[in-house]
C-alpha cells in the first residue's frame, strides 16, 4: 500500500488548508457557535463549489468526485485542526455512509448526488452514538410510519431530510423522513462543544419510506468508516492544540526565561508529539486498509494487511491522544487556558465530544479484542 | 553501475572462491584481496565505493548463497567504520583488514561512572609522558570488553578547554598491564557488559584518532554509525543454506561470542509476541480490564511500527519534514515494554513471584518482568530523547547550561 502522500494529496490538503485559515477564524468559530444551526451556509456552500469537499469520497456514479478515504481524511483533518463549522460528518460522513451501505440503488442514486454537492444536508439519526449493538430499540416502524426518539442527533436544526434507523416487523431498516413533515419534533441541546451542534429528534405518527435494510454487519460498517473520518478529525485537531501550546510555552516568560526551556513541559510536550505521531500514523493505516477493502472487498485484501480491527485502534487511539493532548493544552498555559477568552477550550470541548461519539475508547478496544480474537482462533 | 552486472560480477567470483572447506580467516582474506569484505567502502581502502543500493545486491547474493560476510560483529563495525571515517593512512593499513577478517576484536570504552547521558563529561585522562600517552580511569557499559583485543576510547587531554574540546579519541591495545577488566553483573542476574580500569595504560602517539582535542567530533561519528547500526543490526544472518563445513563452525563459534551479550535483550522488549497466547492460555483474556490493556499495547506497538514505516516513505520521498524517527522510535520502545510488563503481570497474577525454569514460559516472563528497565536507560535514556525531541522536532529551547568554560572549574562526580 502507498505510504506517503501524493503530490495532488498535499496541494488539495494545502488549498484546505488556506479556505480554514481564511474562514475558519477562531472569530468566525466563536460567531458561528452562537447561531443555531452553527455554520456560516454561504461558507459552507462556497467550501463545497471551490474544493468538492461534500462529494470528495462518495463514488462518481452518485455525483461524488469519487476520491478514497485518505481525501475524506485530509478533509477531516483540516477541517479538525480549524475546527470547521458546518454539516459535514453528519451529512457527507455519517448519512452517506449509511446510503452507500444500506441503501437501495434508485435511493442512492435520488440522495447522493444532492449531499455530494452540499446542497442538501441530511442527518443520521441513531438512537444510540455508542455502538452498533445498542441501535434499534428506541426508535420503531409499523405500516410506514415512525414512532420514538433519539435523544442526540447531529445538526438536526439544519437538515432537509433525515435518515432514520429504525426496529421493524421485518428486522432494522433504513427510513426516510423530510425534516419539516408533520410529526418531525427537533428540540435543540444544548451542547458541551458549542460548535457541534445536537438535538432531540421525536418522530410521532411520521409517514416514511424505508430505502435499504440494516443489520448489525452494516451498522459496523457505517462506524467503521465513520470512527476512522472522526479519527482524522481527533488527529488534525490534537495536532492543532500541541503546535500553539508549544508556541505558547516559546514565548511564555517565567523566572525569567521561557517555561519551554523546563523539562516538566519539555517531556510533556515530546510524549505527546509521540503519541499524535501514532495515532496519525494508525489513522491514515485505517482509512488505507478502508481503502484496499472497498475497492476489493475486505476478504479479497492481502492477509497480512487485514487488520480489520485497524478502525477501532484508530479511534481510541485518536481519542485518547486528543484528550490528552487537550488537557496538557490548558495545564501548560496555566490559568489563561481556563479562561472563556483564550480559545484552546474550544478543542477541548471539542476533544470531550468526539471521545465519546460512537463509542468511547474502552469500547473500541473492546471490538478491537473481539476482532483480533476472531482472527487468531 | 548496472545492478544485473554487479551480480554476474560477484556470482562469478564466489564460483571461484567461495569453499566451506576454508578456515574462516583464510576465506575473509581471498573476501579482503577480492574486494568484496566492504564494497561499500572507497576503492583505496579495501572496498569498491559501491552505493547502499549496489552494496545491498552484493548482500543479498551472499545471503541467498549463504555466504559468510566479513566480520562486523557490534563494536568491530563500529571501530573499523570510525576508522575508516577519521584514520591517516597508516591507521587505516594497520587496524581495518584485522578487524574485518574478525582476528581483531573491538570494545567501546565512552561511558564512565561519572559520564552517563553527559558522555562528553569524561573524566578519564590521557597525558603526554615518555614519548606516549599515558590514560588513568574507568570506564562502564562496555560490551564484550573481556574478548577484546583493542577499545576505542575517549578520554579528556585537556583539562582547561571547554568540555567539549578538551577530548581526543585514542586506539588502545586491551591486552596491556595497565588495562583490567571486570565483568558486570545487572540486576537481571546476567554480566553482558564489563566494567574497564586503565591504571598507566600506554597508548602510542600514532593511536590518536582524528587529532588532539578533535575526540567529540569523532565519538559523534562512532554514535552515528551506533544509532544507524540499531536498524540494520542482526539481519545479517545467513539463508536457509545447509551450513556444513570448516568456516560454517569457526564462523558460529564467532557468532555465539559475539552474540552471547544480547540473549536478554527480546525480554527487555517485553516480549509483546508472547501476551496473546499467555492470556488464552490462562484465561486471563476472559477480564474486561485486561482486555483493556492488551488492547492499548497492541495498539502501541502497531501504531508505533506504522509509524516508523511512514517516516521511512516520507524520508524516500524527499520531502524537507523533520523525521524524528530515531528518538520517537526508542521512546515508543520503553513505553510499549513497560507496558507488556504490566500485562504480563496482570496474565501471571501472583505466579509472578516465581522465576526460572518451572516459572511462566520458562523463565522469560519473569526474566522480562526484571530487564524492561533497561530500556528506558540503555542507548540513551528516555529523558534525554525527550531532550532531544523536544529541542529538535518541536524547536523547544534548551535548559540553561552550567557546565561552560574550563573542563577542571566544572561541577561534576567525585
Amino acid at each position: 500500500m502507498q505510504k506517503e502522500f501524493t503530490s495532488d494529496q498535499h496541494q488539495f490538503r494545502q488549498s484546505l488548508a488556506r479556505f480554514m485559515q481564511a474562514k475558519s477564524t477562531p472569530v468566525d468559530v466563536r460567531r458561528q457557535m452562537l447561531t443555531e444551526q452553527g455554520y456560516d451556509a454561504e461558507v459552507w456552500q462556497q467550501l463545497c463549489a471551490e474544493l468538492g469537499v461534500a462529494g470528495i469520497h462518495i463514488p462518481e456514479q452518485y455525483g461524488g468526485f469519487g476520491f478514497g478515504q485518505i481525501e475524506l481524511g485530509i478533509v477531516m483533518e483540516e477541517m479538525g485542526k480549524n475546527l470547521f463549522c458546518g454539516p459535514f460528518l453528519a451529512s457527507s460522513v455519517m448519512a452517506s455512509s449509511a446510503l452507500l451501505h444500506c441503501a437501495s440503488e434508485a435511493y442512492k442514486e435520488q440522495l447522493l448526488p444532492d449531499i455530494a454537492m452540499g446542497v442538501s444536508i441530511v442527518t443520521l439519526v441513531l438512537d444510540s452514538l455508542d455502538g452498533p449493538e445498542d441501535v434499534g430499540s428506541l426508535l420503531h416502524e409499523d405500516g410506514g410510519v415512525l414512532n420514538g426518539a433519539a435523544k442526540i442527533v447531529l445538526d438536526a436544526a439544519s437538515a432537509d431530510l433525515m435518515l432514520v434507523v429504525a426496529s421493524s416487523s421485518s428486522g432494522l431498516g433504513l427510513f426516510l423522513v423530510k425534516a419539516n413533515d408533520t410529526g418531525v419534533n427537533v428540540t435543540s441541546r444544548e451542547s458541551l462543544d458549542p460548535t457541534r451542534k445536537l438535538s432531540e429528534v421525536a418522530l410521532i405518527n411520521v409517514s416514511a419510506q424505508r430505502v435499504g435494510d440494516v443489520d448489525l454487519g452494516n451498522l459496523q460498517e457505517i462506524w467503521r468508516d465513520c470512527s476512522v473520518a472522526l479519527a482524522h478529525e481527533m488527529v488534525g485537531g490534537a495536532q492543532h492544540l500541541l503546535t500553539s501550546t508549544v508556541e505558547y510555552t516559546k514565548l511564555r516568560v517565567q523566572f525569567g526565561r521561557p517555561i519551554g526551556s523546563f523539562q516538566a513541559l519539555k517531556h510533556r510536550c515530546a510524549d505527546l508529539l509521540m503519541e499524535v505521531e501514532f495515532a496519525r500514523a494508525a489513522t491514515y493505516h485505517a482509512a488505507r486498509l478502508l481503502d484496499a477493502g472497498n475497492a476489493a472487498g475486505l476478504a479479497a485484501v492481502n492477509e497480512s494487511e487485514a487488520e480489520v480491527y485497524a478502525p477501532h485502534m484508530a479511534k481510541a487511539l485518536a481519542a485518547d491522544t486528543y484528550c490528552n493532548v487537550a488537557r496538557a493544552a490548558v495545564q501548560l498555559r496555566g490559568g489563561i487556558g481556563f479562561t472563556w477568552e483564550d480559545d484552546t477550550h474550544l478543542w477541548f470541548k471539542r476533544a470531550k465530544s468526539s471521545e465519546v461519539l460512537l463509542g468511547g475508547p474502552d469500547r473500541h478496544r473492546e471490538w478491537m479484542m473481539q476482532l483480533i480474537e476472531g482472527e487468531v482462533s | 553501475m548496472n545492478h544485473n552486472d554487479i551480480k554476474q560480477e560477484v556470482t562469478g567470483w564466489l564460483e571461484q572462491n567461495w569453499s566451506t572447506e576454508l578456515s574462516l580467516l583464510e576465506w575473509r582474506n581471498r573476501l579482503l584481496e577480492g574486494g568484496w569484505a566492504a564494497p561499500n567502502w572507497p576503492v583505496e581502502s579495501l572496498g569498491r565505493g559501491y552505493s547502499v543500493d549496489e552494496t545491498q545486491v552484493v548482500n543479498d547474493v551472499f545471503r541467498r548463497l549463504g555466504i559468510v560476510f566479513a566480520s562486523q560483529g557490534g563494536p568491530r563495525r563500529l571501530a573499523a567504520e570510525t576508522i575508516l571515517a577519521h584514520g591517516n593512512d597508516e591507521q587505516k593499513q594497520r587496524y581495518l583488514k584485522q578487524t574485518l577478517t574478525g582476528e581483531h576484536a573491538w570494545c567501546q570504552l565512552f561511558s564512565e561512572p561519572g559520564s552517563g547521558s553527559d558522555l562528553a563529561g569524561s573524566s578519564t585522562k590521557a597525558e603526554k609522558r615518555d614519548g606516549r600517552w599515558i590514560i588513568n580511569g574507568q570506564k562502564v557499559w562496555t560490551t564484550s570488553a573481556h574478548h577484546a583485543d583493542y577499545g576505542i576510547l575517549l578520554a579528556r587531554s585537556d583539562w582547561d578547554l571547554p568540555k567539549h574540546q578538551g577530548l581526543s579519541y585514542f586506539l588502545i591495545d586491551m591486552h596491556q598491564p595497565g588495562v583490567e577488566v571486570r565483568p558486570l553483573r545487572q540486576m537481571n542476574g546476567h554480566a553482558s557488559f564489563n566494567e574497564v580500569f586503565m591504571t598507566d595504560a600506554e597508548v602510542s602517539f600514532d593511536d590518536l584518532l582524528g587529532g588532539e582535542g578533535n575526540g567529540w567530533a569523532v565519538a559523534a561519528s562512532t554514535l552515528s554509525v551506533e544509532r544507524r547500526g540499531f536498524a540494520q543490526a542482526r539481519q545479517s544472518g545467513i539463508s536457509s543454506v545447509e551450513r556444513v563445513g570448516r568456516v560454517y563452525d569457526e564462523y558460529e563459534a564467532e557468532l555465539a561470542i559475539d552474540n552471547e551479550p544480547y540473549t536478554w535483550y527480546p525480554q527487555r522488549q517485553g516480549r509483546v509476541d508472547l501476551v496473546l497466547d499467555r492470556a488464552k492460555k490462562t484465561g486471563a483474556i476472559a477480564s474486561a480490564s485486561t482486555r483493556q490493556e492488551i488492547a492499548k499495547l497492541l495498539s502501541m506497538k502497531r501504531a508505533s511500527e506504522l509509524a516508523a514505516e511512514q517516516a521511512e516513505a516520507t524520508r524516500r520521498a524527499g520531502t524537507n519534514e523533520i523525521i524524528p524517527a530515531g528518538s520517537i522510535g526508542k521512546l515508543a520502545a520503553s513505553v510499549i515494554a513497560r507496558q507488556a510488563a504490566h500485562v504480563h503481570t496482570l496474565i501471571s497474577g501472583s505466579d509472578a513471584m516465581l522465576s526460572g525454569e518451572h516459572s511462566a514460559e520458562s523463565g522469560m516472563v519473569a526474566e522480562t518482568l526484571i530487564s524492561v528497565p533497561a530500556i528506558s536507560i540503555a542507548g540513551g535514556t528516555d529523558e534525554i530523547q525527550r531532550n532531544i525531541i523536544s529541542e529538535r522536532v518541536l524547536g523547544m529551547p534548551k535548559e540553561q547550561r552550567s557546565d561552560t568554560g574550563p573542563f577542571r572549574d566544572i561541577k561534576r562526580n567525585t
